[in-house]
């Protein structure tokens, strides 16, 4: 009876102590990973408080049924001038998988070489893989300055 | 003899014998499908020269969006066989995928996953993984159109994810956007985490293969019941017919990468739309064409979103096939499984060429 209340006693110290070591372990094994699997997500950079962006080229410059990239912040941005004469603008990045979308003069309309998305000159997604349309930019014509918004 | 003497010196300070016994124990069975035993050991020395040739890379690359395009072109132009060492970890990467494949699905036809070496396939499907992303990391790190574009579409697959989709892209881009941060993200990945984890699994892979022996394939064994199989002494009978096979290949990888050197295009632009008639490299060729033919949307989900999870599900089936197929543990004939792994070779196949052949403007 005493033996086994014994038993029963260094039982119950040996799950204690096992605990403690369990747990600490654990802890020390969370305060290594911790700092280390945050180090490894990077870090939110800022977004540009500019919303708006000056063309580089001059209305005069653009010829009908033509498209140019430029720089939108920091992602690319197409403007489209229809053979009708309208600006159009839009986000450059496919929404498909995220590749960068060019004006084709032949067909007239916007395409995605990566996977064969095709949208119209409305941004609307025609063919292809692209589940979204493109998004639209709001145009500003100063003049002979072209200035792009987010929509 | 000075190889007698400098081994008698070692023998009198280590004890050999595990060694020597190993040597002399290690056989090879010979029947109609032992052809198939020489791809590991092939892939095995093309990794080999992919770690000398990349160890020679590093000393002049220099991972950065400002210099790294600046850099390769360095290698090409100016460091005296700079374009060898280039070409050849090029080369040597694309075969080593090839010979890697070849073994990966010999491995399965024969069955040889089964019971007891489930552990080997499951570190060998590792290793697979780990080989695909060594080829996507390595692929940017020349920072040209192609390359920028392939890491594009590539991260923004692993974007698709349920869930974890979008810190896995940030984390793989060391960032939102594919920058310069994502090349160094991308060599760190490259040059020292998946070597790490390579060495780890290899080490494991090969002890397993060398602790169990050559598998045998079911048929052959049942053809043989009660008889002992032919088998040649691993060394050197086999091991000749290896190294003769390398030397092959090294010749064949010094021709490729001095006739047909291997480019390295344009710098990278942010600010250039993806080029007409771009396609990954050939071994995401299958997956790729896959993505053209899935329709935006199916029912409520994306169509990529299901595309990708479709060959998640896939690589899963593959790692687990020891798990799912019971009837080649008990060493019975499992029609069913073989069936099924003709049926990815043949849709890995025709994927392929059709990405090759069918016309890529709509």
């Amino acid at each position: 009876m005493v033996v086994h209340e014994q038993g029963e006693q260094v039982d119950h110290g040996r799950r204690m102590v096992n605990w403690l070591l369990g747990s600490s372990l654990g802890v020390l094994f969370v305060s290594i990973f911790y700092p280390i699997v945050k180090y490894l997500i990077p870090p939110k950079l800022a977004e540009p408080t500019t919303v708006s962006v000056t063309l580089p080229w001059k209305l005069a410059e653009l010829k009908a049924n033509s498209g140019r990239i430029f720089r939108f912040k920091s992602l690319p941005g197409i403007l489209v001038k229809t053979s009708g004469g309208d600006l159009r603008a839009f986000s450059a990045v496919c929404t498909h998988l995220q590749c960068t979308v060019q004006y084709r003069e032949d067909r007239q309309d916007i395409w995605c070489a990566c996977h064969n998305g095709v949208y119209d000159l409305n941004g609307k997604n025609i063919s292809g893989p692209p589940p979204r349309p493109l998004e639209a930019l709001k145009l500003n014509v100063r003049g002979d300055q072209i200035i792009v918004m987010k929509g | 003899m000075a190889v007698v003497r400098i081994t008698a010196w070692l023998e009198e300070r280590i004890d050999l014998w595990p060694i020597r016994h190993f040597i002399q124990k290690k056989v090879i069975p010979v029947h109609r499908h032992s052809v198939w035993y020489y791809f590991g050991g092939m892939t095995l020395f093309l990794f080999a020269i992919q770690v000398a040739t990349g160890i020679l890379l590093t000393l002049y690359y220099r991972p950065s969006g400002e210099e790294a395009y600046e850099s390769v072109q360095f290698i090409m132009t100016d460091v005296q066989f700079g374009w060898l060492v280039r070409s050849i970890h090029s080369w040597s990467a694309n075969l080593m995928v090839l010979m890697m494949m070849i073994h990966a699905f010999s491995v399965y036809l024969m069955q040889a996953y089964r019971k007891p070496r489930e552990l080997t396939w499951v570190t060998g499907m590792l290793l697979f993984g780990i080989v695909l992303f060594f080829g996507f990391s390595g692929y940017l790190l020349p920072w040209n159109v192609l390359s920028y574009f392939a890491t594009k579409v590539g991260t923004e697959i692993a974007g698709q994810f349920p869930l974890v989709g979008h810190l896995l892209m940030r984390l793989l881009r060391g960032g939102d956007e594919v920058t310069g941060a994502t090349v160094s993200r991308f060599y760190g990945i490259h040059i020292a985490i998946l070597p790490a984890l390579t060495t780890a699994i290899l080490a494991l892979h090969l002890f397993l293969v060398q602790k169990q022996g050559m598998s045998v394939p079911p048929s052959v064994e049942r053809a043989h019941r009660g008889q002992p199989l032919r088998a040649m002494p691993f060394v050197p009978n086999f091991l000749l017919r290896d190294l003769f096979g390398w030397f092959v290949t090294l010749g064949l990888l010094a021709a490729l990468a001095a006739l047909f050197p291997w480019e390295l295009g344009q710098k990278a632009d942010p600010f250039a739309p993806a080029p007409a008639g771009i396609r990954p490299e050939w071994y995401f060729v299958f997956m790729f064409q896959s993505l053209k033919y899935i329709p935006a949307k199916i029912g409520p989900f994306d169509g990529e979103v299901l595309g990708v999870l479709g060959f998640s599900l896939g690589g899963l089936f593959l790692l687990l096939v020891p798990f799912l197929d019971k009837k080649s543990a008990l060493g019975e004939p499992s029609p069913l499984f073989r069936r099924i792994g003709i049926g990815i070779i043949a849709y890995i196949v025709i994927f392929t060429v059709l990405g090759y052949v069918a016309p890529a403007v709509p």
